[in-house]
This record gives structure tokens, C-alpha cells and sequence, in this order.
């Protein structure tokens, strides 16, 4: 459906993509995640047409796209800001792709409500877009991207400005919504809960280039460099010294996986692999901050020795800010990760 | 972009080129002795002198009496201000001819003063000066109050808040955002009063001299064409100077301020000291703007056989005006509309593609060309006249009798206007509403059609209206090139200002009065369809 071939678009000196390959196949939900300035608007804005290659290929369809303007292009696209025409009323944003394309008054009228049912504003066409709230808005947007049935979606940073209830919500509907239409779709997005909820196929991005690439599950479970373990929001990384089915750390022995390649690596513990144990069975830790989360309390521990560590465990074992604690690392929790990243 | 770079090169650039360079050469050869000879001369240093001492008192003089009323505007609100706002805009787009005719009523020989206390003014600086804050005052007001009513007022609550008295609030946070504004307007008021031409003509007399008149009267006069040439190249050097300044505080005046709907800043006066601030400003607008136009007014209907019509009446024929003219003035009236209709098109069309390519792309080559788009209302419009006679008489462009030259002279000093409205409001279209048009299926024709112009009819309407009305106004290239048998309403004005006798005089001012008010109703019914959030006023 959409293929990129050593896409690089440079700004200056800056690579904002430098040599992406991604294949995104038909039906398929694919979220680019990264932080804000590694390339992923870009990315939306190069297979839109909206930004030309330096160098690389785009192939919708296997066609490639040199030279074929944004309008011909039959992509879409939903802006961040989602930048709906503020002197047309909603039915008037909606139907603008079909004007477009010459659908006829009637077919426009019929396809607008259909498009306005389905995303749950039924009745909202002569609504002035001053009068919506911002998931109102974000609803028309969608509705408006749509309405010309793209061979392809794009999605920037669709619910960015929305709070957090909405947010969640949303991004259930849409799941559902690309399912049942068969949408093929692209999304970018920074909150890596959002990437997670809505894609079959998580691509992180790193300074224009893709850092890792795989199911929620796969790069959740097994982050391919400290950059995406990082971004993810896990700190626990060290370095260590692998020598048989044990690395050693700052941090003291810690087990690590069966096969795992001997010598110098970076070792990721998750916090759930953190065990607090009675002080001398242990690495002496102090605990520094406890943080609610709900179903479970985040600690932060000071080791006498290398980074913080972040651990997990049950509301009713956590203890106070300023007691001493032994730590044991579990074996499953650990992964080892890539050196260049 | 081809198209308005095309323009002022065949129009603007050649002409000023071709004469000032005739003015030059002796049988091909650069004279350039002749600029120091010129510029040593005594009588050419104090004019000189005079248009740079007056051009500066001028502004002074404007910014004392006009600020205050930008904060009245600004920040107050009371009934009537939109009428006010039009009231105090008509000297704006009036012709210098008719201002200079309507203090020439007021201040002159049998003017009001001189009738009521044996004051006569109209050969002294202070008339001159007096014209200069009429015609700018709304420079000011529109300019600084434009931004002024912009800015969020919850900036100086913040200083309040932290501390800073009530003046420490606006000194530190209000005065600062304003500044490159005021400093804007008053490099406007001094670019429009240094290159001063129909006001000084009518009311200094002998005695003053601008460089624009001087450069008239060596060239139409005196026949002296290597002064006037080398007098052009000096107000050419000085206007440019102006302007880069102006280009430079306005692209300050563009950085970072957090913009606010204006509707929300103004509120009722409250106390003693803004009620007087409003009584004194209304004072000012009706002394300096409403006297000299109700003057106006009055002389041309105060007859030989008291209050009538007989000076309008006499418009209709040419017998009346003793061989003045050789149609009926009044049909000096249908020529300008027409003129002015032409030019109104043509600068729009100019001017709209300019605009158009100065918000697609942004480069130093473009910025550059936006500085150049305002040379013409610097450059001496006596220059362009006479360039337009001797570099367009001769095939492939032979257009000296045809009616076009008159409005082409004329949309020059319009497009200015135009960029200047146009190019704020194209500004703010956001880049990514096209795009979004474009990703939905829009050609750029299209996307244009369908994003753009919708939100910029308004503001084409106001251009058009401006261009419209500077247009009826220009004096300096019209009085060169049109034609005996077709003058335009302010050559006629002057025309019969230059005669003696009552009729005439009276006639003038019927016919500046029939201007007046075709000036101010294009200006009304353009204040009705104001943009909104344009700053209005950033000429």
C-alpha cells in the first residue's frame, strides 16, 4: 500500500528524515512514535506531497509519487490542530473533499450525514466550527478526512490537545472505527499510550531515523536500545559485564536472560523486576520518593552506589521515604539492550 | 510576482531612470559635477533645510496631538466612536489639494480668521504644519491604536499584580510593546510630510519650498531639468533611507506580541481623568478636523449674493471660468471617477499579486521587494509625471495620448495601499489550512478560490477603497499628464486656484468640496466592512 525507500528530507544541515524505510500494508494501523523533533511530522508531510524528498522514493499503490501534487495524491490527512475552514459551517468542512472531486449536491448531503452519525455528531452539518468544543472539532476533522474515502489515513497527532478522560475515549472509538471501516491508517504521535491503544504496528523514531519497529507487545516487551527503553519511560538502565547467566553491574550481579551474548552490554531491569528484600539479603537502597499510581506505588531507591532505581510494588508492602531496603532483581524482568542506541 | 516587477520597472523604474538621467548627461556624457553644484547652492540648501526642519516639527507636532486620542481609542469606549473613526480618517485619503484649499479657507486671505480677528496664517510655517497634523493625524491614530487595542490588558494586570503601580504598569509593559508602532507611524508621518507636495504648493507660498515643489518648479518652471534630476536623486536617497528604517521597526513590531479581539479592551471611561482625556480629544478632532472641512463647506456656498449654489451651478459651463478650462469643470468630476476606477483596477490587480508572492515566499530578494513596493509613495510623483511624458511617447509604448496614462500614474501610488492591507490578513492565513485544503483534493488555483479569497474579500474591498481614494487625490504626476481636455478634479482645483477672482476661488472650493465628499463616502461605506482583526491601518 505505502512504501518508503531510503526517504531523507534534510533541512540545512539537519537530516529531519534521514534514509526511512516503511512498508505499510493494506488495512493496516501503523503509529509512528517518537519525541517532538524526530522526524514524524515530516514523515506524514513527505507522503502527502506537502514536502519533497531529497533524495528516496514514495510509492503509494506501488506507484511512485515524484512529481504528483498534494491534490491528486488521494491521501488523507488530519492536522494536529486540525485546521478545519473557520468561515464554513461543519457539513461545508466535511463536504469539502467530495466538492473536490465533483460529487454531486445530493450524494455530498447523503454522505456528509452518514460521515456525522458515524462519528457521533448526528445533525451537527449546519453548526458554525466557533461553536465546537475541542473533541467536537477533532470528531469533524476526522469526518472531514474521511469523507473522500482515502486509499490512505493519516493521523497528526490526532488527540495531542484533548485531556486525558477524552483522550482515552477517543482513542478506543477510533480503534474501533478503522477496524470496522478496514481503514489503512499512519498516525504519529508522542504518547506512547496512544500508540499503544490504537496501532497493529509500533514504528519509534529517533532523529529522523526508525529506532525500532514491531507489535505494542514486541517493542513494550523487548526495546531494541536505551533510547526507546528510555522514551517508553523506563530508567532502569545500566551498564554491565556479561559473563555466563549473570551481568555484572554497579548495581551487583544481576541475572539475565538465558543466550544472552557474552561481554559488554546495557541491561534494561523493568521495574516490576525489582524485588525489595530485607536489607542484608540485598543491594542496600534508601527510598527516596514514593509515587501513588493506582494499582500499584512507584519507588524511587538510591543505591550506595550507580543510577536511581525505579521499582514497583503493592500499595500495602510500600515502605515509608527514608527507609533502608535490601533489592533483588528477577531474571524475567530483564532485557538486554542494543549498545548502539 | 512577474507581473507587478514587470509593472514597476515599464512604470515606475524606467521613467524616474530615463529623466533623471537626462537631466545628467550632456550628449551621453554622466555629469556628476552638477550634484555638487546643486547641492552647494544656498537657495537649495535652505530648502533642504525647511523640508527636513518642517517634515520633523511636523511629526512632533502630529504625535503630541494624536496619541492621546490612540489610547482614547484603544481602551475606550463611548457612542459614536465608529463615526469618529471614519471622521478622523477622511484627511487621510482627502487630495493634498483639497486640505490645502480647505486651510486655505480657514487661514488665508478672507479666510475665517482673518474675518473674525484679522488673522492671516496661509504664508507662515504654522499653516503648512497645521495641514501636516490634519492629514496624518489619523496615521497615528490608526496605526498605534490599531496595536494599542490589541494588546491584552491582562499583560499590565500581570505588572499590577507583581507590584507595579498603575504608570509603572504601562511604562514598563504597554509603552514597550507600543513603541516600534509609534515609531512606525512616525517615520509614515515624516516619509508623507517630507516629500509634501499640493499642501505646500497652495499654502506656502513663495516663501517655502519643499524639495518636491522645488523639484516642480525647476521642472515645470524654470526648465531647469539637471537641478530637478539631481534634486530627485537626493529625495530618492532620503526616502530610501526612510523606508529600510520603517521596514526594520515594522518587522519588530511583528515579532512575539500576543494578540487579542480588540472588542474585549475597551470599556467605559471611568473617572475624572479619562472623561476629560475623551472632552479634550473630541475638542482636538473637532478644532483640527471638523472646522477646516465645515470651512470648506461654507465657502463654496457663500456667494457674491449670499448662501447658494451659484459656484456649483457655475461647474456646468466653460465660459464661466474666463477661459480656465475648455470643458465645463464638472465634467472634471465623471474623468477622475473614471480615471480613478481604472487605477483602482489596475492597483489591485498589481498589488493583489504582489501581495499573493510576498506571502508564499520569504526571502531576502522578496523582502527587498516589499520595501521597493513603497518607494512610490516617496518618490517624487512630479519625477513619475514627467518620466511618463518623455519615456512613453515612443513605440512599442506610445501611450502619451492615450487615457491610461493617467490612471497607470495614478494605481502606482495606489499599490502601496493595497500590499499594505492585503498583505497583513494574507499573512495570518494559516500556511496549514491550504494544506489541508490541498491533502483534500484542492489544486492550488482552488485552494486559493476556496480558503484565501473567502477570507480576504474583506479586506480586497478595503484595498480597493483605498486605492480608490488616493487615486481621485494624486496630484503631483496628474497635473503633468492630463490632458488639457481631460483634467482630473484636483488639477482643476488648482487650476482655478492659480486664477484671481472670487468666481474662481469659489469654484474651487465647490469643486473641493464635490471631492471631499466622494473621498468620504467610499470612506464610510469601507469603514462598515473593515477586517477585523487586520490592525487596520498599516500603511
Amino acid at each position: 500500500m505505502l512504501r518508503l525507500d531510503g526517504a531523507t528530507v534534510r533541512f540545512g544541515k539537519r537530516a529531519a528524515l534521514d534514509d526511512v524505510d516503511l512498508e505499510v500494508a493494506e488495512h493496516e494501523v501503523v503509529c509512528v512514535l517518537g519525541p517532538s523533533g524526530s522526524g514524524k511530522s515530516t514523515l506524514l508531510r513527505v507522503v502527502a506531497g506537502l514536502q519533497t524528498a531529497d533524495a528516496g522514493r514514495v510509492l503509494l499503490d506501488g506507484r511512485d509519487q515524484r512529481g504528483v501534487p498534494v491534490h491528486r495524491r488521494g491521501v488523507g490527512l488530519m492536522f494536529q490542530d486540525h485546521q478545519l475552514f473557520p468561515q464554513r459551517d461543519v457539513g461545508g468542512n466535511v463536504a469539502f473533499g467530495l466538492r473536490m472531486r465533483g460529487v454531486g449536491k445530493a450524494g455530498q448531503a447523503r454522505r456528509v450525514a452518514e460521515l456525522l452519525e458515524m462519528v457521533g455528531l448526528p445533525g451537527a452539518g449546519p453548526r458554525a466550527i466557533s461553536t465546537l468544543s475541542g473533541g467536537e472539532q477533532q470528531r469533524v476533522a476526522l469526518a472531514r478526512a474521511l469523507a473522500p474515502e482515502p486509499k490512505l489515513l493519516m493521523l497528526d497527532e490526532p488527540l495531542g490537545q484533548l485531556d486525558r478522560g477524552l483522550r482515552e475515549r477517543l482513542v478506543v472509538e477510533l480503534r474501533q472505527l478503522f477496524g470496522r471501516l478496514g481503514t489503512t491508517v499512519l498516525a504519529v504521535t508522542h504518547d506512547q499510550g496512544e500508540a499503544f491503544a490504537l496501532a497493529d504496528r509500533v514504528v519509534v523514531m529517533r532523529d529522523g531515523r526508525i529506532a525500532q519497529s514491531g507489535t505494542p507487545l514486541e517493542v513494550w516487551r523487548r526495546p531494541a536500545s536505551e533510547f526507546v527503553a528510555r522514551f517508553l519511560g523506563f530508567d532502569n538502565v545500566v551498564a554491565a559485564t556479561v559473563g555466563g547467566e549473570a551481568a555484572d553491574t554497579v548495581w551487583g550481579k544481576v541475572p539475565v536472560p538465558v543466550g544472552t551474548p557474552q561481554g559488554e552490554a546495557r541491561l534494561l531491569v523493568r521495574p516490576a523486576g525489582v524485588r525489595l528484600v530485607p536489607v542484608a539479603e540485598g543491594l542496600p537502597c534508601v527510598v527516596t520518593a514514593r509515587t501513588f499510581r493506582g494499582h500499584h506505588v512507584a519507588l524511587l531507591l538510591r543505591p550506595s552506589e550507580g543510577p536511581a532505581l525505579e521499582a514497583e510494588c503493592a500499595l500495602r508492602d510500600a515502605p515509608e521515604v527514608g527507609t533502608e531496603v535490601g533489592v533483588a532483581f528477577a531474571g524475567d524482568e530483564v532485557v538486554v539492550l542494543g549498545v548502539g542506541g | 510576482m512577474a507581473l507587478p516587477v514587470a509593472f514597476f520597472a515599464v512604470f515606475f523604474a524606467y521613467p524616474v531612470a530615463a529623466i533623471t538621467g537626462r537631466g545628467l548627461t550632456v550628449d551621453g556624457v554622466w555629469q556628476f559635477g552638477r550634484v555638487g553644484e546643486v547641492l552647494a547652492d544656498p537657495d537649495i540648501r535652505g530648502v533642504l533645510w525647511f523640508t527636513t526642519w518642517q517634515a520633523l516639527a511636523s511629526t512632533a507636532l502630529t504625535l503630541l496631538i494624536a496619541l492621546p486620542a490612540a489610547y482614547v481609542f484603544a481602551r475606550l469606549d463611548f457612542p459614536g466612536k465608529q463615526l469618529l473613526r471614519a471622521v478622523v480618517t477622511v484627511p487621510f485619503v482627502l487630495p493634498t489639494v483639497v486640505v490645502g484649499t480647505a486651510f486655505l479657507a480657514l487661514l488665508g486671505r478672507g479666510g475665517l480668521l482673518d474675518e473674525l480677528w484679522g488673522v492671516r496664517l496661509d504664508t507662515s510655517v504654522w499653516a503648512i504644519l497645521l495641514a501636516h497634523v490634519f492629514f496624518n493625524y489619523a496615521v497615528v491614530v490608526r496605526t498605534v491604536g490599531g496595536l494599542w487595542s490589541q494588546l491584552d490588558p491582562r499583560q499590565e494586570e500581570a505588572a499590577r499584580v507583581l507590584g507595579a503601580g498603575r504608570f509603572a504598569a504601562w511604562r514598563r509593559v504597554t509603552l514597550p510593546a507600543l513603541v516600534p508602532a509609534v515609531a512606525a507611524a512616525a517615520l509614515m508621518v515624516f516619509l508623507f510630510t517630507f516629500t509634501s507636495f499640493g499642501v505646500v504648493q497652495i499654502l506656502g507660498g513663495p516663501a517655502y519650498s519643499t524639495l518636491e515643489v522645488e523639484i516642480y518648479r525647476q521642472t515645470a518652471q524654470f526648465l531647469d531639468l539637471p537641478t530637478a534630476a539631481v534634486l530627485t536623486l537626493v529625495q530618492f536617497a532620503a526616502v530610501g533611507a526612510i523606508l529600510a528604517v520603517h521596514a526594520w521597526t515594522v518587522r519588530r513590531r511583528e515579532s512575539a506580541l500576543r494578540l487579542v479581539d480588540p472588542a474585549r479592551t475597551a470599556r467605559r471611561p471611568r473617572g475624572a481623568g479619562q472623561w476629560a482625556l475623551l472632552g479634550a480629544v473630541l475638542a482636538t478632532v473637532a478644532v483640527l478636523i471638523v472646522v477646516p472641512l465645515g470651512v470648506l463647506v461654507e465657502r463654496s456656498l457663500d456667494g457674491p449674493d449670499g448662501y447658494g449654489f451659484g459656484y456649483y451651478r457655475a461647474l456646468q459651463s466653460a465660459g464661466a471660468s474666463g477661459g480656465t478650462f475648455l470643458v465645463p469643470p464638472l465634467e472634471a468630476v465623471w474623468n477622475s471617477l473614471e480615471y480613478a476606477l481604472a487605477a483602482t483596477a489596475i492597483a489591485l490587480v498589481v498589488g493583489g499579486l504582489a501581495a499573493a508572492a510576498l506571502t508564499r515566499r520569504a526571502g531576502r530578494l522578496v523582502r527587498g521587494f516589499d520595501a521597493l513596493l513603497m518607494l512610490p509613495l516617496g518618490v517624487s510623483a512630479v519625477t513619475v509625471g514627467f518620466g511618463f511624458l518623455i519615456t512613453l511617447d515612443e513605440p512599442p509604448l506610445d501611450l502619451r495620448t492615450s487615457w491610461i496614462l493617467v490612471p497607470l500614474a495614478q494605481a502606482l501610488v495606489g499599490v502601496p495601499f493595497v500590499v499594505r492591507t492585503m498583505l497583513p490578513v494574507l499573512r495570518a492565513v494559516d500556511a496549514r489550512l491550504r494544506e489541508a485544503a490541498a491533502v483534500l483534493g484542492a489544486s492550488p488555483p482552488r485552494v486559493w478560490r476556496e480558503v484565501d479569497l473567502p477570507m480576504v474579500r474583506r479586506a480586497l474591498l478595503v484595498a480597493a477603497g483605498f486605492a480608490f481614494a488616493v487615486s481621485l487625490g494624486e496630484f503631483g504626476a496628474t497635473v503633468f499628464i492630463a490632458r488639457p481636455d481631460n483634467p482630473t478634479l484636483p488639477v482643476a482645483v488648482a487650476r482655478l486656484l492659480g486664477r484671481a477672482g472670487d468666481l474662481n476661488y469659489g469654484q474651487a472650493m465647490a469643486l473641493s468640496t464635490i471631492l471631499m465628499v466622494v473621498c468620504a463616502v467610499a470612506l464610510l461605506v469601507l469603514e462598515r466592512m473593515r477586517p477585523d482583526r487586520s490592525g487596520a491601518g498599516e500603511f
